[in-house]
């Protein structure tokens, strides 16, 4: 469903992507992983069409989402859903408001109708009855499901996850791990995670990708990744401070580094 | 040594002249927006509510007090030539040409500009502004194009505001106060404001409103997505509309009167 070829990308001296080359297939739970600052962010924008990479292809049911014109953007924007970090709530509307914005802007539905759809969605996460909240009084997990409910609003084709169990209780992260779940095997829609939870990323995905500083160190099925001898990604599963990637942010020695203080 | 302040300026003025042309490009964006379908009336009514209306009280005493101010002066410059009755033509003219359009349009950067600006920066931090472009709505056009549209609806309106409590707080302390005959306040008034000063109010005003959207707005949706980004935008928006307004009003007064 979505391809990207040879795609780079860079901030200043930060490179969050490397030449990356992979592809996401239509109705599977694809997982990035990466520690912070290793580009899965951005990676996820970009396919999004939020940013534009340095260079490289993204192409989406073969149209190429970097040279889309606006309108043309849009209109692929529709079937697509995002669930941000933050769950990007309008904080002037409350959760009714919030949930019936794209339908308004979109469809000429009547208020009922939108009144329907907003239950159905509102009862999948398990909120319904909380339509007149404002995001303010919700808690971390609840504006995290409100925020899946609008992602999915529109019943997209793809939806877009960034970190949606990061910050959130073992049980609320395990109510999102299920949604996910359950929209990908009973509606059948794509989902894109980047995540940093591991345990959470074996238990959804069908294809794992991780990705270290801008480059792809492993691509697989949960148990090809598991099985994996390469002592990276043993590291990064096992989460062990010791090993190939340096937990240090820089290469000099640290007694060195505090000597040549005091001389 | 010199290199490296040549670079500083090099950089600088290059990156001032980028913003100048994208800042351009916002602005005309956002004003096609306004005339283009759809329009979302209940936006900017809201809009207009927060700009206009909750600006009311500080316009009104800012304004009350600079036509008392205005007639205390100008009573005791006037007195001097035993010039007293022109108390209300002095009033009404620096009031109608210059306070009224200038004071009201600072006092607004300052209260709904600075507001403007931190809802936008807190918008984009929050990513709210990436959220309406995956709802495939345009920003521009949901969020910015209102704001505009309402600032150059509530400046006019809240010009016309100051100048008639201006010229009744003058009325107040002039004929009030300080004894200046109430006919002669009010004759002379009408006799030396003629339609070209109060057109050129107005004209000031949609100017000065124009001027408070745009920065307001522009520097809200490029601020820096930190809070320290977003405190420096507020600073940076009372700031530069309160400078940009200053200067457009000589180029206006030099062009209109």
């Amino acid at each position: 469903m979505i391809k990207i070829e040879n795609l780079s990308n860079r901030y200043g001296s930060i490179i969050t992507a490397n030449n990356v080359s992979c592809e996401f297939e239509c109705s599977e739970v694809t997982v990035i992983l990466g520690g912070s600052g290793s580009g899965k962010s951005t990676l996820l924008k970009q396919m999004a069409g939020l940013a534009r990479p340095n260079s490289g292809r993204i192409l989406f049911e073969g149209k190429e989402i970097t040279c889309l014109s606006k309108k043309e953007l849009y209109e692929v924007r529709k079937s697509m859903g995002m669930l941000f970090q933050g769950a990007a709530l309008f904080n002037s509307l409350n959760v009714y408001d919030n949930l019936a914005f794209p339908l308004r802007e979109h469809t000429k539905l009547s208020e009922k109708v939108i009144q329907t759809i907003i239950k159905m969605k509102l009862e999948m996460v398990g909120l319904r009855g909380s339509e007149h909240l404002m995001p303010s009084q919700l808690s971390g997990g609840m504006t995290k499901r409100v925020g899946l409910a609008r992602a999915i609003i529109m019943d997209p084709k793809i939806v877009f996850y960034d970190e949606p169990t990061s910050g959130l209780d073992p049980i609320s992260a395990g109510v999102i791990d299920k949604l996910i779940l359950d929209l990908n095997r009973k509606l059948g829609v794509t989902s894109v995670v980047v995540s940093h939870d591991i345990e959470s990323a074996f238990k959804i995905a069908d294809k794992v990708i991780i990705l270290f500083y801008g480059n792809i160190i492993a691509s697989g099925t949960p148990d090809e990744i598991k099985s994996s001898p390469d002592a990276k990604i043993c590291q990064f599963i096992n989460g062990s401070p010791d090993g190939p990637i340096p937990f240090s942010h820089t290469d000099k020695d640290f007694m060195v580094d505090m000597r040549s203080q005091w001389k | 040594m010199i290199s490296q302040s040549l670079v500083f300026v090099g950089h600088n003025f290059l990156s001032g002249i980028q913003s100048l042309g994208s800042g351009t490009l916002f602005i005309l964006c956002a004003l096609y927006n306004i005339v283009k379908p759809p329009f979302r009336f209940a936006r900017i009514i809201k809009e207009v509510e927060f700009i206009g209306v909750k600006s009311f009280t500080i316009i009104f005493v800012t304004s009350l007090f600079t036509g008392m101010v205005l007639a205390l002066q100008g009573y005791h410059t006037l007195s001097k030539f035993g010039s007293e009755s022109l108390l209300g033509s002095a009033v009404a003219l620096s009031i109608i040409r210059e306070l009224g359009p200038v004071l009201c349009a600072l006092m607004v950067s300052g209260r709904a500009g600075s507001a403007v600006t931190a809802e936008i920066g807190i918008m984009k931090i929050t990513d709210q502004i990436p959220a309406l472009e995956m709802m495939a709505v345009d920003p521009i056009e949901y969020i910015v194009s209102p704001k505009v549209l309402a600032f150059l609806i509530s400046l006019p309106l809240l010009t016309a505001f100051f100048d008639l409590i201006g010229i009744f707080g003058g009325y107040l302390v002039g004929v009030k106060l300080l004894g200046v005959n109430e006919g002669a306040y009010f004759g002379e008034m009408l006799s030396a404001t003629t339609f070209d000063d109060v057109f050129g109010g107005v004209v000031k005003s949609l100017a000065f409103g124009l001027i408070i959207g745009w920065i307001s707005t522009f520097i809200g949706y490029t601020a820096k997505s930190t809070t320290e980004g977003v405190s420096s935008a507020t600073t940076n928006t009372v700031v530069l509309a309160s400078v940009a307004i200053l200067i457009t009003d000589y180029i206006l007064t030099s062009i209109l009167f």
